[in-house]
């Protein structure tokens, strides 16, 4: 301990350090410790390494503790030494040159110090990383102390705090020593005291911690045990089933084991006589009473071993007691912990919460950027168009093209979001003139004739680009997470959707409500008739609705494109999920979109959290509850009114 | 006097007269009966189009005939299958799993059996154990019960709650679809019972047919398939003549004004609805045993679409017509992707139809669409009021 303090403090002094030795002569004023060295004598040297402040110090330390070091038989120079072609090739201590070629093995000796040795020089070693100035060096040996917490860190760590210049590692050393400290501290109260504080730090590691100090196993005793008790258990109940706390006492107090079914079937065929076993014709022992009876009679024999029954487990339950007991074996660290362990989970249940709700926002934006073109178009033509998954694979595809000739990723982002509405705008308005103008009065039909469009579009896509998912690369400005803490951080790109969702939402509304094209746009969707009889063209209005739902689709696709592959089957993942949006929210509304796609998104999310291992279920659930849900809004949660509701 | 049921339809007569000469012709050219001009793959592929055409009248009925877009009876083809398939494999296992045990020394227990046979079949996903679902599959009467009960109930409940809060049309076809997809993706998960995306297989092996050759097994099922689909056309057709099928056909046109008719349009649509999707589930029993495989894959909401597609080439609002368009469309399908049709040399650019082929059936269904709403079936009209 105040072995490696002074050390710590000499190492402070690094600047003023004299030089006045190389390692050499230093390492030859103690010869022959250095080259048999034994616990005991070690220190001195180490001490007197440390003192000297050599930058190659920490380097001969790593060489000695890995049986590198060789001294030279002759004159017990020590060396670095190489293998060679010719022999060995020895190498300089301080300037790490070769000095000699080919040297006889024989004339070398490798130093090999025991592993108690070992253990001082790897103690020293960690001292000297987490003072390294190196700041990588420092980080891999907070990296290596935190892997595995062990009691003769904290001295050494907590040394190396107070000369910590970077700022971020300094409050990790303090972290770690906080944990080191609860867990192996000196005193009850340093323990405690240690522990209380890290009922803010919601990181991993912390908690980690927590359920280290609370470890705990289980016991079988005749009376209460003399530990540090958690629980007193009664066999049977839900923390310990009967079987649980016989199997402890086979294991503990070596009670004979409970036989298996397979174990019967086993010792009877081992004692099948002239056909029969246990009195009991082997034919009949198809039957698990037959079995049973059969074996008992051989246990009366004494040929195999007694069952274990019921009343054997209750017998023996009504001597035995049962216990959770603490690895840990003093009761006030434990209460400490125990009570900063709930403080923690309560506050990583809030943060999830909140980090919950970031998601679905996230999915939800997602959503309503996929839906809210086929929303609009729905609304307005009261057509369904199931190639809208395909203009958004459409979009992602034209940011992948884009990025093949702009290799700045933020350029050609700024450059394919225009380009993949203008792509998708003309496919739609294209659509729309070729095919769905024809099939206005007949709305099954354009959702099949689309059907057909989108098969057809994917196909090509296929074709085209091949099977393999292709990359659509974002920025590096988006690259990351914004983490809040340990438990809260949302994705960058998630926050650039959530932003595109905004201002699409923003724009939408803007076109619908303050030009002329909105105008005329709800006017059609009000009462196309009237509206053409105003003067409105309605052909062309609908061709603009569907160019620009498509558009938007487009957009939606590059969002969509960067975070997760751009493959001709994309369109299909989200297509589905668009129309729920549209019918839950209600059609022909930006709003009930918006709507729709809140309460999906929230929705997945929240039976996401309560079974996380299983999305499948999740989606599962959601479409069922969709279901459910048009039976008590058969027109979605913003439904239009009066007579713009048509029928 | 009314005319008698056939009288009114002589179509029925007529499409039974090609259904029987064309079993019969197949069953000449086959390997076990015949010729051997018919390979026994080929064989069951006819036998699976025969099905594949019991479900398209079925959406024929249901679309064409009551104008409900279906985008879920596909879901009941697969239920069907799902449920003949675990009698199939439930019963082959116990086969395999009593030899085996026979092998031991001592006669093994009913839960000895009963264990290895749940090993057998759900090791793949991790479990030792029959799920409660499974609670019927010993017995073949039982789940050919299933077959019938499970589509029809699942119609039943989910009709009965979309028709009553009066959801038609689009709407409706999303819902379908929505319903499609929620059971293919609970058939996905690895602890529904039915072995996840791995599905079940070894279907095409007949529990106590093993010494039957394959050949003569596949005869029978297209037996099988050809009786259905024409036991299942002589009931459409009953189903939908005489006022039952004006009613019918009066909903698919105006259905407000059917209702202010006094008549209870949910009632026929539920009806409509809940037959076609026990047929549906029949086809599927049908089907799988004769493809051998069944996963969740065939019942995602694209197989669904595909099949209004083929009633709509087919030309819909006819029987017949379903039957031509998926018989044309699925062998044409088949012979396209298997590799069939030569590739078209452009000069610059060669098509290969394994590549181009949904692009091409994309584009001729949209064409279909506009200038053929009638379809396939409607070119046959056209000859049978010129020659009447």
């Amino acid at each position: 301990m105040i072995r490696t303090l002074t050390l710590a403090l000499a190492l402070l002094c690094l600047p003023v350090a004299l030089y006045a030795q190389d390692l050499q002569s230093l390492l030859q004023t103690h010869q022959k410790i250095v080259e048999k060295p034994s616990r005991k004598t070690v220190g001195p040297v180490i001490e007197a390494l440390g003192a000297s402040g050599l930058p190659e110090v920490p380097v001969f330390l790593e060489r000695w503790q890995d049986k590198a070091l060789y001294v030279r038989k002759d004159d017990g120079v020590f060396f670095y030494a190489a293998k060679s072609a010719e022999g060995r090739d020895l190498i300089d201590i301080s300037t790490g040159e070769i000095v000699a070629t080919g040297v006889d093995a024989g004339t070398l000796k490798q130093i090999k110090p025991n592993g108690g040795v070992r253990k001082v020089i790897g103690e020293a070693l960690v001292q000297f990383l987490l003072s390294d100035p190196d700041i990588e060096r420092r980080r891999n040996a907070v990296d290596a102390i935190a892997r595995n917490l062990s009691p003769n860190q904290i001295a050494p760590l907590v040394a190396s705090i107070e000369g910590e210049p970077d700022a971020a590692l300094l409050q990790r050393k303090r972290r770690l020593a906080g944990y080191l400290t609860a867990r192996f501290g000196d005193t009850t109260e340093a323990r405690v005291d240690a522990i209380e504080f890290l009922s803010d730090d919601l990181s991993v590691d912390g908690r980690a911690v927590m359920s280290q100090i609370l470890e705990t196993r289980f016991v079988a005793a005749d009376a209460v045990p003399d530990a540090n008790v958690s629980e007193v258990l009664e066999p049977g109940s839900e923390a310990l089933s009967r079987d649980a706390a016989y199997a402890i006492l086979v294991e503990e107090h070596g009670f004979p084991p409970r036989l298996t079914d397979n174990d019967v079937r086993l010792a009877l065929e081992a004692h099948v006589d002239g056909g029969k076993a246990g009195g009991v014709p082997v034919a009949q022992l198809g039957d698990m009473q037959n079995r049973a009876v059969a074996y008992d009679t051989l246990a009366a024999q004494g040929l195999v071993q007694k069952r274990v029954s019921e009343g054997d487990l209750d017998r023996a339950f009504a001597e035995w007691g049962f216990y959770q007991v603490y690895l840990e074996n003093d009761a006030a660290v434990t209460a400490a912990a125990l009570e900063t362990q709930k403080a923690i989970q309560t506050k990583v249940a809030m943060n999830q919460a909140v980090d919950l709700g970031m998601d679905a926002i996230s999915l939800a934006s997602i959503y309503f950027l996929a839906a809210v073109g086929l929303a609009i178009t729905f609304g307005v033509m009261g057509v369904i168009n199931m190639a809208h998954g395909e203009f958004i694979m459409m979009g992602a595809y034209t940011g992948y093209v884009v990025q093949q000739f702009i290799t700045n990723y933020t350029l050609s982002l700024v450059v394919a979001l225009p380009l993949a509405f203008a792509v998708t705008f003309a496919a739609g308005v294209a659509m729309e003139r070729l095919v769905i103008r024809w099939l206005y009065n007949r709305p099954l039909e354009t959702l099949l004739a689309t059907f057909g469009i989108s098969v057809a579009l994917q196909q090509l896509a296929k074709n085209i680009f091949g099977t393999q998912a292709r990359p659509l690369t974002s920025p590096g400005w988006l690259d990351g997470a914004w983490v809040i803490n340990d438990v809260v951080q949302i994705s960058y790109i998630r926050i650039a959707i959530f932003v595109l969702a905004l201002m699409f939402l923003g724009l939408l509304l803007f076109i619908l409500k303050k030009t002329r094209l909105g105008l005329e746009v709800r006017a059609v969707t009000q009462n196309p008739r009237m509206a053409a009889s105003m003067g409105i063209n309605p052909d062309k209005i609908k061709m603009m609705t569907f160019g620009l739902g498509s558009g938007i689709a487009g957009i939606a696709g590059v969002a969509i494109g960067l975070f997760a592959k751009v493959t001709s089957e994309m369109g299909s993942d989200y297509i589905v999920q668009s129309f729920m949006t549209v019918v839950v929210g209600g059609v022909g509304n930006v709003w009930g979109t918006l709507a729709g796609a809140a309460m999906i998104g929230f929705f997945q999310k929240g039976v996401e959290w309560l079974n996380p291992t299983n999305t499948l279920a999740a989606q599962t659930y959601m479409i069922l509850f969709i279901i459910l849900f048009i039976q008590f809004r058969p027109k979605g949660i913003i439904a239009l009114k009066g007579r713009a509701a048509g029928d | 006097m009314r005319k008698s049921f056939i009288a009114q339809n002589p179509s029925v007569l007529w499409f039974l007269a090609c259904l029987g000469l064309f079993t019969v012709v197949v069953t000449l050219m086959a390997e076990a009966t015949g010729a051997g001009l018919i390979s026994t793959s080929f064989v069951k592929t006819l036998g699976k189009v025969l099905c594949l055409c019991l479900v398209a009248i079925a959406m024929d009925v249901v679309w064409g005939y009551c104008g409900i877009l279906s985008l879920g009876h596909f879901a009941f083809f697969g239920i069907g299958g799902y449920a003949v398939g675990m009698w199939l494999m439930y019963a082959r296992t116990e086969a395999i799993v009593v030899s085996n045990l026979a092998e031991r020394t001592i006669p093994a227990t009913p839960t000895e059996v009963n264990d290895a046979i749940a090993t057998q079949i759900f090791g793949v996903v991790g479990s030792s154990e029959f799920p409660l679902i499974w609670a019927f599959s010993h017995s073949l009467v039982l789940q050919l019960l299933l077959v019938v009960l499970v589509p029809g109930l699942l119609a039943l409940i989910f009709g009965w709650l979309a028709f009553r809060s009066r959801v038609t049309g689009v709407y409706l076809s999303i819902l379908t679809q929505a319903m499609t997809l929620a059971l293919a993706l609970y058939l996905f998960q690895n602890d529904s019972g039915l072995r996840g995306n791995n599905g079940l297989s070894g279907l095409q092996n007949i529990p106590g047919f093993e010494a039957v050759p394959q050949s003569v097994v596949s005869m029978g099922f297209f037996w099988a398939s050809a009786i259905a689909l024409g036991l299942g056309y002589v009931l459409f057709a009953r189903v939908l003549s005489g006022k039952m099928g004006s009613v019918i056909r009066a909903i698919r046109d105006d259905e407000t004004r059917v209702r202010f008719l006094g008549y209870h349009v949910e009632s026929y649509k539920l009806f409509i609805f809940t037959l076609t999707a026990v047929v549906a589930g029949i086809a599927g029993a049908l089907y799988y045993p004769q493809a051998g495989i069944i996963n969740p894959a065939e019942i995602a909401p694209i197989a669904s679409i595909y099949l209004a597609v083929w009633v709509a080439i087919g030309g819909r609002g006819r029987l017949y017509g379903a039957v031509i368009g998926t018989a044309f469309v699925s062998l044409l399908s088949s012979w396209f992707t298997g590799g069939g049709a030569p590739a078209v040399n452009l000069g610059f650019y060669t098509i290969q139809w394994t590549e181009w082929w949904l692009v091409l059936l994309g584009t001729s269904f949209v064409a279909v669409t506009l200038f053929f709403p009638a379809g396939i079936g409607g070119l046959f009209d056209k000859f049978a009021r010129k020659s009447s």
